[in-house]
């Protein structure tokens, strides 16, 4: 029994397999996100040098994994559309670049908002945070370019050469603490070390970066949907469709 | 219980502002998307269901006429 490994690369099957996988990702999020806060809140304790204000941590390094690790699958599958010219692919990269932006966005304001107490400041230009406001500008660059385009197949074409050309930048930002060596602190977590922080904080803080991961799929799935009927809505399909919400 | 009372939390020992003004956008922002994602398709249904019914009504008015 081959495998047709290509029977969900079509725009019309894919739409039915996304709208079965939002509900378990949407229940998966909504519970990690409730035991993720109630860690960080109530189970983790006080930090002997920042008091409470490091409670910031619990959002502002999920946003600022995830900003990184939606623009590397955007890459990805920008990258796939342009190569195979499968619509699909570059559908999904349309998709993520919101939710990219918005994780992107949330990673500069709660950084912002940590800053102030603890550095005095709301924004320095340091590596870290100037790359990742250059991040925010390509996802919006992304967003901006492939609505300038009215031909959704050369917009894609087009956004996959900013994705691709951008991803350069990722590691940049990963890098930039060492690299540069500037106000923002090293990496407290990664995967070869053992982690340098206390263990409820260290969960409270990876549930919640699950939670935000779960809470993406379900969105960029949703989105996918939409820009499938929007791309395709001169098919028979969708005209059934049509015709069935009725 | 590391907070004593309610208001002990809210103040989240001085940072109260800094804290849930972090959380507060961070909250507005995901509800925000998930609303626009929802708006999206629903303003693409309302769009496609009047295309359905205009081409019906042509297709009635080509037949009868």
């Amino acid at each position: 029994m081959a495998i047709n490994w290509f029977n969900y690369s079509s725009p019309a099957s894919f739409y039915f397999l996304a709208g079965k996988m939002i509900p378990p990702f949407t229940i998966a999020a909504t519970i990690l996100f409730a035991v993720g806060l109630y860690i960080g809140f109530f189970v983790a304790p006080t930090d002997f040098q920042q008091g409470e204000a490091y409670r910031i941590i619990f959002i502002h390094v999920p946003a600022a994994w995830m900003s990184m690790f939606l623009y590397v699958m955007m890459a990805i599958w920008a990258g796939i559309g342009l190569a195979f010219n499968t619509r699909l692919s570059s559908m999904m990269a349309t998709a993520i670049a919101p939710t990219g932006a918005m994780f992107t966005f949330l990673a500069l304001w709660t950084g912002a908002l940590w800053g102030k107490p603890m550095w005095g400041a709301w924004w320095v230009w340091d590596a870290r945070l100037t790359s990742e406001l250059i991040l925010l500008f390509l996802y919006i660059g992304f967003m901006s370019l492939q609505a300038a385009i009215d031909d959704p197949r050369r917009a894609d074409k087009a956004g996959a050469v900013i994705a691709l050309v951008g991803v350069v930048n990722i590691p940049i930002i990963y890098f930039s603490v060492k690299w540069w060596n500037t106000l923002h602190q090293g990496a407290s977590v990664s995967i070869t070390q053992s982690p340098k922080m206390a263990t409820t904080m260290l969960t409270g803080m990876l549930i919640m970066s699950i939670a935000c991961w779960m809470y993406a799929i379900a969105v960029i799935l949703m989105r996918t949907r939409t820009i499938i009927l929007e791309r395709e809505r001169h098919t028979a399909w969708v005209g059934e469709l049509q015709g069935a919400t009725k | 219980m590391i907070w004593a009372s309610w208001s002990d939390f809210f103040s989240m020992g001085g940072y109260g502002f800094y804290v849930w003004g972090s959380y507060l956008v961070a909250f507005a922002c995901i509800a925000g998307e998930i609303a626009l994602v929802f708006n999206r398709k629903r303003t693409l249904l309302k769009h496609l269901s009047l295309i359905h019914e205009s081409t019906k009504e042509e297709k009635r008015n080509e037949t009868t006429s």
